[in-house]
């Protein structure tokens, strides 16, 4: 029998997951978008979860906002990161160091 | 509930602002690029309708609709008010600059009052939803105006770390939301504070909830250890884009820290003073000391906008209402002062220069005095210098702290302002006593030139005699908190 804490475990874990993911990635751009959406997945997992536990529709009808929101969101950083391409010709989260102090 | 019963008066400002972005849109699209005056013509008569109507619709007691997910309080209409001066003063001081440097576009325009609206709908929300969606719509609008300058790396980079530390922070925020969704069971601001009042939340649920909510608030206002991203966006994003960043959107984010905090999670103020202490401390002190070292002045305000961002979670952790008005007056401050302390830089540059060194506004004193003047007032103010604007706000802030008993907090405040005086000061030395360089004092428009003199002046006057403003914030936040302890 799964029960809430076991939704709530599995939201963590995702959660977890993502942060580490845009902390620890020093590869490629495209990796931390995916760990940015992956994020907002495992928030709306915590919310539909809740939502289901509580009956109340509010948590469902929130995740479909974050829905749309990841996807325009996807949409800009894949923008920016096409600019950045056609500046630097690279697109590795390394050779982003024009700006330190 | 009858279409009969929806009141959409209390949203009309955004209404509006949406409704004429919208045409604004179109019509630059069949404007060549020497016509595009209009759009900017346009952009300021928008901001100036919505001034009309946010003051004509202004009561003094909160008024919701869209079923209670949006407040048009007294606090919200202040702060909006602020938001339109603020965008307004900012498209004025970058006209030039904005044509200097091949922004001059129709997108500049349409994605800032994307942004304002985003504000806009942050400081009137009642609900999460309502929270997130103000926040995102701001949030992506900026995204896209750092990167605006598509030839320059810098501000595609800055525009990148901007991004991907915004998506970071808003999805601690919302994690933090889902939490607090599950203990309370509703997403209405007023709901949730009452089911924590009553005890009816699940604790601990609660305390899982205000740890991600603050952390997410933190990097919204880039407080220490959560400011990373600060440094570079201000110093990579064009110079008129960061104080497109460093101005409107501080008000905004005041105000969202304010709903969240004192309207949403008021009666479990025990659980995030400490951490507020701990973010504000780090900050006064790591914005202060590290500012020190800078030589870029964009990244000097950088850090100073981390240590003003220390000051003001000062006031707001006193968790008083005393100390949520000084906090709004500080915020209404900083952000005349960060105008005017950029609008002296983006003065100075001109094509193909950017003023943004210290050593670029050496000798400014006897090139131009009037200008190095504007530069002090901004520059005593932001180290709190009486008798300038910028010390009554730091000193009512550590007052709020003061009357809650945290009397080590105000001092640790007072040493750290001092250490910061130095970095301020050291730009005046600059301005009046060092030789000057050959770099000529470009000529402005004349619209800029009054602008960024009011604005400056107003320092000073608002520092002497800072009852009005003080009076209109405390009117707002005992109207608007009045009603909400009663619901």
């Amino acid at each position: 029998m799964l029960t809430l804490t076991h939704y709530l475990v599995l939201g963590a874990i995702l959660f977890a997951i993502s942060v580490l993911g845009i902390l620890l990635n020093r590869k490629n751009v495209i990796v931390l978008l995916m760990a940015i959406e992956l994020m907002l997945l495992a928030v709306n997992y915590n919310f539909i979860a809740f939502s289901k536990y509580l009956s109340d529709t509010g948590g469902q009808i929130f995740v479909f906002f974050i829905l749309t929101v990841a996807a325009a969101e996807s949409a800009i950083g894949l923008a920016i990161m096409v600019g950045l391409f056609r500046n630097l010709r690279t697109i590795s989260v390394e050779d982003l160091g024009s700006l330190k102090g | 509930m009858s279409w009969a019963d929806l009141n959409l008066m209390p949203a009309l400002p955004e209404i509006f602002l949406l409704t004429a972005l919208s045409v604004i849109l179109v019509l630059d699209l069949f404007l060549s690029d020497a016509k595009r005056g209009i759009t900017y013509g346009l952009t300021l008569l928008t901001l100036l309708g919505c001034a009309v109507l946010t003051l004509t619709t202004w009561v003094p007691y909160p008024e919701t609709t869209f079923s209670g997910m949006f407040v048009d309080d007294p606090v919200s209409d202040l702060a909006k008010i602020g938001l339109y001066i603020a965008v307004a003063v900012t498209l004025v001081y970058t006209r030039q600059y904005a044509d200097n440097h091949g922004i001059f576009k129709g997108e500049y325009y349409t994605l800032t009052l994307f942004s304002l609206l985003g504000m806009m709908v942050m400081v009137s929300s009642s609900h999460f939803l309502t929270l997130y969606i103000g926040l995102e719509l701001l949030s992506l609008a900026l995204y896209a105006l750092i990167a605006l300058k598509r030839d320059s790396t810098p501000a595609l980079e800055a525009a990148m770390k901007y991004f991907v530390l915004g998506a970071l922070a808003s999805g601690m925020l919302l994690y933090g939301m889902s939490m607090l969704y599950g203990a309370t069971g509703s997403l209405f601001l007023v709901e949730v504070a009452n089911d924590i009042a009553s005890g009816q939340a699940n604790s601990m649920l609660v305390v899982f909830g205000i740890v991600f909510v603050v952390a997410g608030l933190a990097f919204k206002l880039g407080a220490v250890p959560f400011h990373m991203w600060v440094p570079d966006v201000y110093h990579g994003s064009p110079t008129a884009i960061t104080l497109m960043i460093g101005a409107a959107p501080k008000i905004a984010a005041m105000v969202f820290v304010w709903r969240i905090l004192a309207q949403g999670l008021g009666a479990a103020v025990a659980d995030w003073q400490m951490m507020l202490v701990v973010l504000a401390v780090l900050s006064m002190a790591l914005g202060n000391i590290t500012a020190i070292a800078q030589t870029n002045l964009k990244r000097m305000f950088a850090y100073s906008t981390v240590s003003h961002m220390g000051f003001l979670l000062v006031g707001i952790l006193a968790g008083t209402e005393a100390g949520y008005t000084a906090a709004l007056f500080y915020i209404l401050v900083y952000v005349l002062m960060s105008l005017a302390g950029f609008g002296i830089l983006l003065l100075l540059s001109r094509a193909g220069f950017d003023c943004e060194t210290l050593d670029d506004l050496k000798g400014l004193n006897q090139k131009n005095s009037w200008y190095a003047l504007l530069m002090l007032f901004a520059m005593f103010s932001m180290a709190g210098i009486p008798p300038l604007a910028g010390f009554y706000a730091k000193f009512a802030v550590l007052k709020a702290a003061v009357d809650v008993g945290l009397v080590w907090l105000a001092v640790v405040g007072v040493v750290f302002s001092l250490v910061g005086a130095f970095y301020y000061l050291r730009v005046v030395k600059c301005m009046y006593f060092d030789e000057p360089n050959d770099e000529p004092v470009p000529a402005a428009r004349p619209d800029m030139k009054l602008v960024l003199s009011l604005n400056a002046v107003a320092l000073l006057v608002l520092g002497v005699v800072p009852d009005s403003l003080l009076t209109l914030c405390v009117d707002a936040m005992k109207q608007s908190l009045s009603v909400v302890a009663g619901a």
